[in-house]
């Protein structure tokens, strides 16, 4: 009997494990290098900038919040995209003397369990008249109808999952493209440019990985002619490996997170697998890069976001304030946090207002063009590749 | 570029049933088992030793292994290595500096299994608590360690120190053995020999049967209960610090704070597969599981890896309750 009911334990912390895959991040991954690569954007002249005019006026405490990681799980993207939006409300403050903006933090954990009491917090806060974030989907769609009931508009900068528009939330909107957009990008990248025949899709079982490859998938047609599952947290590949070289492909595409992809690529190559290897905006990082100890290298990335090298000033002001280059997202994050204090200025005393005037925004900002679709994506949503290179990740080209 | 097409599910079975990758794979997959299933084994001595004794599911073992992964990798940066690099050094100077990681990884796992026992367990001994307060403290103890393992080192995997890249040294029906597997079974079943005699034939060994067969009547006898028990806990600690540099060299990137949940679960699930309390059966289990785990992967595909392992300890526990090689530590003595 009390076998049975370790069995019983053991099936039941199976089954947790199971359950706990994780709905990590996007990545965040850093530029390293002088000057811009070939082909990244400069600044665009007309870019929205949050110092504005200078005339700004607004309530004192008047506030805006970030909600998503900053210690937890995966906090390396969190923070690129909390010191952006820190970056862009202290620019804002410096220039307009008649509105300080405060930027109010919750810490997330960037997991849709821990992500309630935070969120809830800066909901119940009546000064926070906008959301930077949240950079997960896993927690954005967690936290979405919370958000949508309060009426908080809230701008992700980094969450990718294409089913985050279809809700019907009134108030979510997307900072970059979705993997609806990612995925054929990719797909074309792979049929035109290395121009495969055969390619394996590997995706591991989290909502991003699961979405991404099908994307991807649909795009390849028959020329995905293999697919494969990785599990969260899986570090021994070894039968996965045996599927690869029975399938022989000409190119592998890895729908997950760098925390998986590392040790993917280094035991691919341990094996004698030297076949061109894509992964996209999850393991587009500098973790991926160390953790695979050169096997990374030729590794191909690609991610909705765009180049920063060639956005010399905000670069240059993100370096200066944090000591370290910006990392991924963190442009997009510095546009939508402009993109809510341009509403401040501009008069929009209560939530409201704010939602009202992020719904009809049109402009510019420094990483395209920002106008949202009434379910809240962008009309403009560029897709670049980048590449690893003697241990750094540089950019390729644009491919969407 | 247009903007978001509707997201189309992909139609894809939702299972594979490869018998010609299976066939084709079979001795590939049974080396990469067997060699990563020493590692369970290692892990399950750890968890078969405790419950033997205590009848207490030490869930706090696989931070103990986490322990000595990092432990392992702290010794490889104190040695001069670097992340990324892969070192050029002379074969022996490498053997050394692996068997010095091992040491001190076995050293640390085992203090700390030693420490966990004098902080955790034994002030509920001394109180009579329930058996369940053991358990929920264990589990307690499993998270307490892995989130100070978090707030100290951070949630992202330590960066890669490979010593020993593995090179296919020969082939079994066309299945290349790697150096490092050879060195990681043999290794792995010579410390489960030292084990295995160790319990059964020394006199400290004798004490953990005794204690395990009735604790009340080995006391009577003159042995203490106290130090044996925390000789139980050293010996899974050492044995789970061996495990740790394996686990390593194998895959460099494991040195994070929660690397050792599923490992943990996988080493737990083989030493009830083999009998728990029973050291030859968590040998045993964690062999098997590590094969058939590869097995069904090329057969079912990727993501059944977990299913396939606890299907199979289900199966096994209808027929076999009490495990394959089933008994307990007090009775294992052939």
């Amino acid at each position: 009997m009390i076998r049975r009911r370790i069995a019983a334990v053991g099936a039941l912390a199976a089954a947790v494990a199971l359950v706990l895959s994780g709905c990590a991040n996007q990545g965040g991954g850093e530029q390293q290098g002088g000057g811009p690569a070939a082909g990244a954007p400069s600044q665009p002249t007309d870019a929205a900038l949050p110092a504005g005019n200078g005339q700004g006026r607004c309530a004192p405490g008047t506030s805006i919040g970030y909600a998503g990681t900053i210690a937890g799980q995966n906090a390396a993207l969190g923070i690129a995209i909390v010191n952006a939006a820190q970056l862009a409300v202290d620019q804002h403050n410096a220039a307009n003397p008649n509105c300080q903006v405060t930027l109010v933090r919750a810490d997330t954990g960037g997991t849709p369990d821990t992500a309630v009491g935070p969120t809830t917090g800066l909901i119940n806060n009546p000064a926070v008249l906008g959301l930077v974030g949240l950079p997960f989907s896993g927690e954005s769609r967690a936290m979405g109808p919370a958000l949508n009931a309060a009426g908080l508009v809230n701008i992700t900068p980094s969450a990718t999952n294409p089913g985050l528009t279809q809700n019907g939330w009134t108030n979510f909107f997307r900072g970059l493209g979705n993997d609806a957009v990612q995925g054929p990008a990719v797909a074309g990248y792979i049929q035109n440019r290395l121009n495969a025949q055969n390619v394996c899709v590997i995706k591991d079982d989290s909502d991003y990985g699961i979405g991404l490859a099908g994307t991807v998938t649909q795009a390849l047609g028959p020329r995905a002619s293999c697919q494969i599952d990785v599990k969260t947290n899986q570090r021994e590949f070894s039968a996965i490996i045996g599927q690869v070289q029975q399938a022989n492909p000409q190119a592998i595409f890895y729908a997950g997170y760098y925390q998986e992809a590392a040790p993917l690529i280094q035991q691919l190559r341990d094996a004698g697998v030297q076949t061109t290897f894509i992964g996209p905006d999850g393991v587009k990082d500098e973790q991926y890069v160390v953790n695979a100890a050169g096997s990374a290298d030729g590794s191909l990335l690609s991610c909705p976001c765009v180049p920063q090298e060639g956005f010399t000033d905000f670069t240059n002001a993100y370096r200066q304030a944090f000591g370290v280059p910006p990392q991924t997202y963190s442009a997009e994050s510095y546009d939508v946090t402009t993109i809510l204090l341009r509403g401040i200025d501009q008069g929009a005393a209560d939530r409201a207002a704010l939602l009202n005037f992020v719904r009809s925004y049109q402009g510019q900002g420094l990483t395209k063009r920002f106008q949202w679709s009434p379910t809240g994506e962008l009309t403009s949503t560029p897709v670049w590749m980048y590449r690893v290179q003697g241990n750094q990740i540089v950019t390729d080209t644009q491919i969407g | 570029m247009a903007h978001a097409a509707p997201l189309v599910v992909h139609a894809e079975p939702w299972i594979n049933f490869d018998v010609g990758l299976l066939a084709d794979r079979f001795w590939a997959n049974t080396i990469n088992g067997l060699a990563y299933g020493s590692v369970y084994a290692l892990i399950a001595l750890g968890y078969t030793l405790v419950y033997g004794v205590l009848q207490l599911i030490n869930f706090a073992h696989s931070e103990i292994f986490v322990i000595g992964v990092f432990a392992t990798y702290l010794t490889f940066i104190s040695l001069g290595f670097e992340p990324g690099a892969i070192p050029n050094l002379p074969i022996a100077a490498i053997i050394l500096d692996l068997i010095l990681a091992g040491l001190v990884a076995m050293t640390v796992s085992g203090l700390a299994a030693v420490g966990l026992e004098r902080v955790a367990y034994r002030p509920l001994r001394r109180r009579n608590a329930p058996r369940l307060a053991f358990l929920i403290t264990a589990i307690g103890a499993s998270f307490a360690i892995q989130q100070v393992i978090r707030i100290w080192r951070g949630s992202n995997p330590e960066g890669t120190i490979r010593l020993l890249p593995p090179q296919p040294v020969f082939t079994i029906f066309g299945a290349p053995i790697t150096n490092l597997q050879i060195v990681i079974i043999l290794a792995s079943l010579a410390m489960f020999v030292v084990a295995d005699q160790f319990v059964n034939r020394s006199r400290l060994g004798r004490g953990i049967r005794a204690v395990a067969q009735d604790p009340a009547t080995a006391t009577l006898m003159g042995v203490n209960r106290e130090r044996v028990i925390m000789i139980t806990f050293a010996v899974g600690g050492i044995l789970a610090g061996v495990a740790a540099l394996f686990y390593l060299m194998t895959i460099p990137q494991g040195a994070v704070y929660n690397g050792g949940f599923l490992l943990g679960i996988k080493a737990f699930t083989a030493a009830v597969l083999g009998g728990i309390g029973n050291l030859r059966g968590a040998l045993l289990g964690g062999l098997i599981l590590g094969v058939v785990e590869n097995y069904g992967q090329s057969l079912f595909g990727g993501d059944w890896r977990d299913v396939v392992a606890f299907v199979l300890l289900v199966l096994i526990l209808m027929f076999r309750p009490t495990g394959i090689l089933g008994e307990s530590l007090a009775r294992s003595r052939a």
